[in-house]
């Protein structure tokens, strides 16, 4: 099956220091990729390749197979942190993509109003940011991300903010969502549990220069929360991954 | 509202503060027994403010209209700057150097100057309130569009969202704390500004009686259309805080934790 989104051998470097040194990764169709990472790898610059943020100095990108020329307009982006408009109300930061796609305001609302109860935002249509907690805010986001009706979505640590427990509830729930709708996604994350928790794949980046390390199939059966089996898996893979990040010379290659 | 001061208690200290100093004053004023042309009581400045009311309600006109017209300018050339130095870098670094020579000019100079150019009207007096009150408001809003969160930033870039209309979905409102931080203090200069003007030469408005009253020795006078002078500051200050509450009704969530 062909690729939704390719990337071949990307490279970009600011200034003298090299950040990304020839990345390859493939996501398919309805497939949960994640990138994974130590901190102030390049993970990040990857996304603002793809969004249009910055040029890659070298490398391919393809989108279905065609070079992506237009940067704009194929990627749902979710950032760092929930990036919500402190001074819009809910409803108006969810529909922040359509309005600037051009959507008029009543039609734009008229859409996200019925996902609200499966984000589980009913009745806070109307509230400001602040009057929500950081697992709502982050439903929010996701629910503002992923009504552009994208090709993909690009979740930058979406989760990195938000204290453990809720991080943990908020993983389980982006399963559960995923599994409904099958977006093609995206996750650059430096939380080891939360890229095997989520993904059927995992590239390992190196730190900066960054290149693939390892690609990590997660051959784990979903929901992933449920039974013992799945969960000693899961504990196995989380400590190869992390060996490796933690021992790169180690490990290099051995999982290619 | 749980948990915020009664008006009472927000205001109550202030009233006392102050009714503390009058009190002070006049208690000196009667006991020292000093001259009443040098140092008037308060209760002399008000009853004289009463009986001269006519003729500071007459002046206080032209300065409230001065000050009202000359801020409005600043405020909207203060924006227009703001913006053009949001989109044209080339027009910040050429023009704020000359923006921040024009807040070192020595008012007693100028003000006879602007004067000198412009005459006795309404515009030298706008021009000269311009000149005190734009500069803080500018440096807040251009402040202000650099505190946007760059991750908003980076959002609507991958929306495909033009610098136009990042700059109105989130660089403007972003400024909104700023701005209003920085309208604080510039509304505080304005009246100020406007009776300097008028000092440096008007035929009528609190300035040019401030003067009148000093060239007469009535220092009673002179106090009077001073305290005009503050309580009108102090209307103005309130006012920004009133349109800060309905610009900003976010503001007060953030400030309080939610439930």
């Amino acid at each position: 099956m062909r690729p939704k989104l390719e990337l071949e051998s990307v490279r970009k470097a600011f200034d003298a220091t090299k950040v990304l040194d020839g990345i390859s990764l493939s996501v398919r169709e309805g497939e949960f990729v994640s990138i994974l990472g130590p901190s102030g790898a390049g993970k990040s610059t990857v996304f603002q390749i793809l969004t249009g943020g910055i040029e890659a100095d070298g490398g391919a990108i393809r989108l279905d197979g065609e070079p992506l020329a237009t940067r704009q307009g194929r990627f749902a982006f979710m950032p760092q942190r929930d990036a919500l408009m402190p001074w819009r109300r809910i409803i108006d930061n969810a529909t922040l993509g359509l309005e600037v796609q051009g959507v008029p305001r009543r039609a734009a609302r008229d859409k996200v109003q019925p996902l609200f109860p499966e984000f589980g935002l009913a009745g806070f249509e109307n509230h400001y940011p602040a009057q929500l907690s950081g697992g709502m805010r982050q439903r929010a986001a996701l629910l503002r991300t992923v009504v552009q009706e994208r090709d993909m979505l690009l979740l930058d640590e979406p989760f990195g903010a938000l204290d453990a427990l809720t991080r943990v509830g908020m993983q389980r729930w982006l399963e559960a969502m995923w599994k409904r709708h099958r977006w093609t996604a995206l996750l650059v994350t430096h939380d080891v549990r939360e890229a095997v928790f989520l993904s059927d794949r995992i590239y390992v980046l190196s730190a900066r220069p960054a290149r693939v390390l390892h690609e990590v199939p997660v051959p784990l059966p979903r929901p992933r929360d449920a039974g013992a089996a799945g969960l000693r898996q899961a504990s196995a893979i989380e400590a190869a991954v992390l060996e490796s990040l933690l021992n790169p010379e180690a490990t290099e290659g051995s999982n290619r | 509202m749980p948990n915020t001061p009664s008006f009472l208690a927000r205001t109550g200290p202030a009233a006392v503060a102050i009714a503390s100093l009058l009190v002070a004053w006049q208690l000196y004023s009667d006991l020292s027994g000093i001259s009443q042309t040098t140092l008037p009581s308060p209760l002399r400045v008000a009853g004289q403010a009463w009986l001269n009311r006519r003729a500071l309600a007459d002046n206080a006109l032209p300065t409230i209209r001065a000050t009202l017209l000359g801020f409005s300018c600043s405020l909207a050339g203060a924006f227009l700057l703001s913006a053009a130095m949001n989109f044209f870098a080339p027009v910040r670094r050429a023009l704020f150097p000359v923006f921040v020579i024009s807040q070192t000019l020595p008012l007693v100079a100028i003000a006879p100057l602007v004067v000198l150019w412009f005459g006795f009207g309404l515009l030298p007096k706008i021009l000269l309130v311009a000149l005190v009150t734009f500069f803080p408001m500018l440096v807040a809003l251009v402040q202000g569009y650099e505190s946007t969160e760059k991750e908003i930033t980076l959002l609507l870039r991958s929306m495909g969202a033009s610098r136009w209309r990042s700059f109105w979905l989130a660089r403007a409102p972003s400024a909104l704390p700023f701005f209003f931080a920085g309208l604080r203090i510039s509304i505080t200069y304005a009246v100020v500004g406007a009776i300097f003007a008028e000092y440096a030469g008007a035929t009528r408005g609190l300035g040019i009686y401030i003067l009148k009253a000093k060239n007469n020795f009535r220092p009673d006078l002179v106090l009077a259309a001073v305290a005009i002078s503050a309580a009108l500051t102090l209307v103005l200050f309130a006012a920004t805080g009133l349109v800060q509450r309905l610009a900003m009704p976010w503001l007060r969530l953030e400030q309080k934790p939610t439930r």
